[in-house]
């Protein structure tokens, strides 16, 4: 117990700063401000996997750790689509996959946000030329931003996020 | 030795060290697989022909054939078994070799939905085909209930589905149910342009980028009789070890976190972060895609980089060590590991388990000691082998590892040798076949290759060790309580991708 404390006290905060939006990210911007102002500042994201290599998996968990720390910026992951404000979507998706994402996002509350990640989220893709895939997120669900990157880092996801919950970006 | 007959009939295959091929018939199908698991050989993996590609092996020279081939790992290397099955008849079947390898199962059964050849074995399920709802073996009795999870999981992974059948808390069975995330990758390599392929291979897995990109070039600068310059040999193992390094700081401190003890995430995810980031400083890149390209390396380091990455290793390394000792003495945390998801070692043989969660169930292999590939050959590794088969085993092993590939990678980046990173490359000859085999951070990673025209691949069939470990999975989940499922799922932390292909 007393290493584990010490530990922590020597380690101290390594929390970074949080990166700024990027409009450049947003592909529509339908539901903005009724969902800041219903929400406010804190967001629930539910993660769903359409068709992924896990590379993308790798650096949304990473947001987690202790430098990006999303909880402190009242950002978290949720267990259920039901609880879930914003899906943050991976991989081409795949035809066994497509009933399942549908399933979920339909299952996801309005008003609700949708962030498409990584290179085969966004435009399918090296993956998405699979027989198999059926491409990028936005051909099966409605996407509002779409962070490119094999796999993105967990800057630019967070930044992706941010932007979709921002009203101005 | 019933083995000698068949190693001495059969044909050198270029890529892995010592692989060999052999073309048998229907009755020495079986003959040579038995005869490899009463040698104590390994069965890898198994794949026909897709219906279209006219692939052809070590053995057959015919285009056009179709055939179904198998990989074992014995004690000279790979041994490649090809039946070839006449085209005649509406769906060709082969006999099956689940009795002996009971791995092979879902193999057959993907390899069924992907090509509609089929074996004789009597579990005829589709595997990869999620057209209609999947079958799955019911449990009868008293209090019996079924758990249905996924495939859209609580947590931040990749999709699956689990049918759990349990008493109250106790599991009675778990069946997985997977192909969620089928992309269709083998039949995505047919065409592509050879000297290209390493970007998908990477793909297969992202977790075990290089492991495949490493197995895929392997193959294929066997078959170009490209030899690689030894600094890049030296570049691409540091590269490997980095991506166990990683994986294992990640997996101890979730494996914390599914234990409860919420520090060991935040202490890990924070190493694993500093690693990535020296990566990047290093590579230019957090995740360690298309850096291994056919020929060499896309990138060099300097000694500069090559020290800064060292010291981070080393730092990472030294607070991992610590963090061990902070695990080791938690009391919490040592109940949780203890005897939970127990794969005992008689059993963990019988099912064929390999890489990692066998090392932790007293099945001592490892490629980089057992068939050395460059660097390998060089190098002194030191096994990490646990008898226990429970979560504290799998979590000893991470540790062992992760030590060993820090000091494997102090020693790499401290005498990489002079040179260039990478050699040309030409694209090998219309048929001709390789095959790569490495020990990624999971367990042996395999890789066949052929090449078609003009500089084509034909036929690709990559192998996640996964295949061989999830079936596992479901005998140690046997008689534990329900909410041990996510710690135990995690201790053996399977890929999902790179089984689905």
């Amino acid at each position: 117990m007393l290493k584990t404390l010490r530990k922590i006290a020597s380690i101290g905060l390594v929390s970074e700063a949080a990166p700024q939006t990027d409009a450049v990210l947003r592909v529509r911007s339908a539901l903005d401000e009724r969902i800041t102002s219903v929400l406010g500042r804190a967001l629930c994201i539910r993660h769903v996997d359409a068709g992924s290599c896990n590379g993308c998996e790798l650096e949304i968990q990473a947001l987690g750790n202790p430098y990006y720390n999303l909880e402190g910026r009242n950002l978290r992951f949720v267990a259920s689509p039901r609880h879930a404000d914003l899906l943050l979507v991976t991989g081409p998706v795949v035809r066994n996959m497509e009933a399942a994402l549908k399933r979920v996002y339909a299952a996801t509350p309005d008003p609700k946000l949708v962030v498409a990640v990584g290179d085969c989220g966004c435009t399918g893709g090296i993956l998405g030329e699979c027989p198999a895939a059926l491409g990028r997120v936005s051909s099966v669900i409605p996407v509002d931003v779409a962070v490119p990157g094999c796999p993105p880092s967990p800057v630019r996801i967070l930044q992706g996020i941010l932007t979709a919950i921002s009203a101005t970006a | 030795m019933p083995m000698r007959r068949w190693w001495d009939r059969a044909q050198p295959v270029v890529g892995a060290p010592g692989a060999r091929g052999l073309g048998v018939g229907r009755e020495e199908w079986l003959q040579v697989a038995r005869d490899v698991a009463a040698s104590g050989g390994a069965f890898l993996s198994l794949w026909t022909t897709l219906n279209d590609d006219g692939a052809r092996g070590p053995a057959t020279d015919s285009p056009g054939d179709t055939a179904v081939y198998c990989a074992y790992l014995t004690d000279q290397g790979v041994l490649i078994a090809e039946l070839a099955l006449p085209r005649e008849g509406e769906e060709p079947t082969y006999p099956g070799l689940e009795e002996i390898f009971p791995a092979a199962s879902r193999l057959q059964r993907a390899a069924s939905d992907l090509s509609g050849m089929r074996s004789s074995d009597p579990d005829t399920r589709p595997w990869l085909n999620h057209e209609r709802p999947y079958e799955f073996i019911r449990v009868d009795g008293e209090g019996v209930h079924e758990i249905a999870v996924g495939p859209v999981h609580a947590g931040t992974i990749e999709p699956g589905h689990f049918r759990f059948s349990v008493v109250g808390e106790k599991v009675l069975r778990l069946e997985a149910h997977l192909g969620y995330v089928h992309k269709g990758i083998e039949r995505r390599f047919c065409g592509l342009p050879i000297l290209e392929g390493h970007r998908l291979a990477a793909r297969v897995s992202g977790d075990s980028a290089v492991a495949f990109s490493w197995a895929y070039c392997q193959a294929l600068e066997g078959m170009s009789g490209c030899a690689v310059p030894r600094r890049a040999v030296w570049l691409r193992a540091v590269c490997l070890e980095l991506e166990r390094l990683a994986n294992h700081v990640a997996d101890l401190g979730a494996l914390g976190n599914d234990a409860g003890f919420a520090f060991g995430l935040a202490q890990f995810s924070r190493l694993k972060e500093d690693l990535l980031r020296a990566i990047s400083a290093a590579f230019g890149r957090r995740y360690l895609f298309d850096i291994v390209v056919p020929g060499g390396m896309a990138v060099d380091l300097s000694q500069e980089t090559a020290d800064a990455l060292a010291d981070t290793v080393r730092a990472v390394c030294s607070e991992a060590t610590e963090l061990r000792g902070i695990y080791d003495e938690h009391e919490g945390v040592r109940d949780r590991f203890t005897a939970a998801g127990c794969l005992e070692t008689p059993l963990a043989a019988r099912l064929g388990v390999l890489g990692l969660v066998g090392r932790a169930s007293g099945l001592g292999r490892d490629l980089r000691v057992d068939v050395p590939w460059p660097p390998y050959t060089e190098l002194y590794v030191a096994k990490a082998v646990q008898q226990g088969g429970d979560v504290a085993a799998r979590v000893a092993v991470r540790f062992d590892e992760a030590r060993e590939s820090g000091r494997l990678l102090l020693q790499l980046l401290s005498a990489l040798p002079d040179g260039e990173r990478a050699a040309a490359m030409d694209s090998p000859a219309d048929g001709a076949f390789g095959v790569g085999l490495v020990e990624g951070w999971r367990g042996p990673v395999l890789v066949a290759l052929q090449a078609g025209p003009e500089g084509s691949i034909r036929r690709c069939h990559p192998h996640d060790p996964s295949w061989q470990n999830w079936p596992a999975l479901e005998y140690a989940i046997m008689g534990n309580i329900v909410p041990d499922f996510p710690l135990i799922n995690k201790s053996f932390n399977l890929a999902y991708s790179g089984v689905d292909l």
